[in-house]
């Protein structure tokens, strides 16, 4: 039972608000985002950050159900069990996710991340329109490509991210967002 | 045309397309799981509306808060006003929301439709 106390202490020591791990769909999006809107409603959180935090979860759990899919298809144990937290610290929040992924997406994962963070405030924006006009007309699913910026303008910092190799088809991918409070 | 009227939900926002009463408007959060099945009928109402619009159309967003695959939607949907001739969009944000007031701006300079801001 010792698990018991020491994730308990772990979730202290993080400042963790929120942590689910399992299965993602659009109805645990929807409960997850609920649990943490009246977390941040109960302290009376400033309706900006509270703003901020609620966009950022939203991509980062529709991320995670819209990549479930891909990974399906493989034989891995945990493929469809991914983790999200929301760590809150004096000055941030800490908005976190970990979900595997095929490793064909890795690189092109990388290099998307690190273009986005090679960016500045304008550059972000710039980046996001010319996206957003030239994913008219297409009718992928989800959001050509536009959460991660999404993402990155409305946290003002850097995404720190990272892949974990689990097997030849398989990676782990985690994410971290920061939403800083005390504006800015 | 028969008038489109959708409630909102937790994740989709309220919809009301209404010819005779000159309401076109959209309201609220706006996240569904997937935007491109969800809006496909609003854009559907808009291509029927715009083959006889009435002399002057003013559109209505408002809205809380809308993901990045809903805003390509809005995009599609905006686009699909700037054919309709009179056409204004009235972009309402709250007071303090600085996102959705440049969200609203950025739109604006993707579509050739005038945008009146206000805030709520």
């Amino acid at each position: 039972m010792k698990y018991i106390y020491e994730l308990h202490k772990t979730m202290v020591a993080r400042n963790l608000i929120l942590v689910y791990e399992g299965e993602f769909t659009q109805e645990i999006t929807k409960s997850v985002l609920a649990m943490a809107e009246r977390n941040m409603d109960a302290i009376g959180e400033d309706s900006a950050v509270k703003r901020k935090v609620f966009n950022v979860m939203v991509e980062c759990l529709q991320n995670i159900v819209k990549h479930s899919d891909e990974v399906n298809d493989i034989n891995y144990t945990d493929k469809n069990s991914a983790v999200f937290m929301i760590g809150k610290q004096d000055d941030k929040y800490i908005i976190t996710s970990g979900n595997p992924i095929t490793n064909d997406k890795v690189e092109m994962l990388q290099e998307k991340i690190e273009h986005i963070n090679s960016l500045d405030k304008e550059g972000l924006k710039t980046y996001y329109k010319d996206k957003i006009k030239k994913s008219q007309g297409l009718s992928a699913k989800g959001g050509a490509g536009l959460g991660f910026i999404d993402m990155a303008r409305k946290s003002g910092q850097k995404l720190q991210f990272d892949f974990e190799h689990i097997n030849e088809n398989i990676s782990f991918f985690s994410l971290k967002t920061i939403i800083r409070r005390n504006n800015q | 045309m028969e008038v489109i009227n959708l409630e909102s939900t937790e994740d989709t926002p309220k919809i009301i397309l209404d010819r005779n009463n000159g309401i076109f408007e959209i309201s609220g959060r706006s996240l569904p799981e997937d935007s491109a099945e969800y809006y496909q009928p609003i854009l559907d109402w808009l291509d029927e509306y715009s083959k006889n619009p009435n002399p002057e159309t003013v559109f209505i967003f408002k809205l809380e808060y809308f993901n990045t695959a809903s805003s390509k939607l809005i995009l599609d949907i905006l686009s699909k006003l700037e054919t309709i001739e009179n056409t204004t969009i009235s972009w309402f944000y709250h007071e303090d929301d600085e996102d959705m007031e440049e969200a609203g701006s950025e739109f604006s300079d993707l579509v050739e439709v005038p945008f009146e801001f206000k805030t709520y």
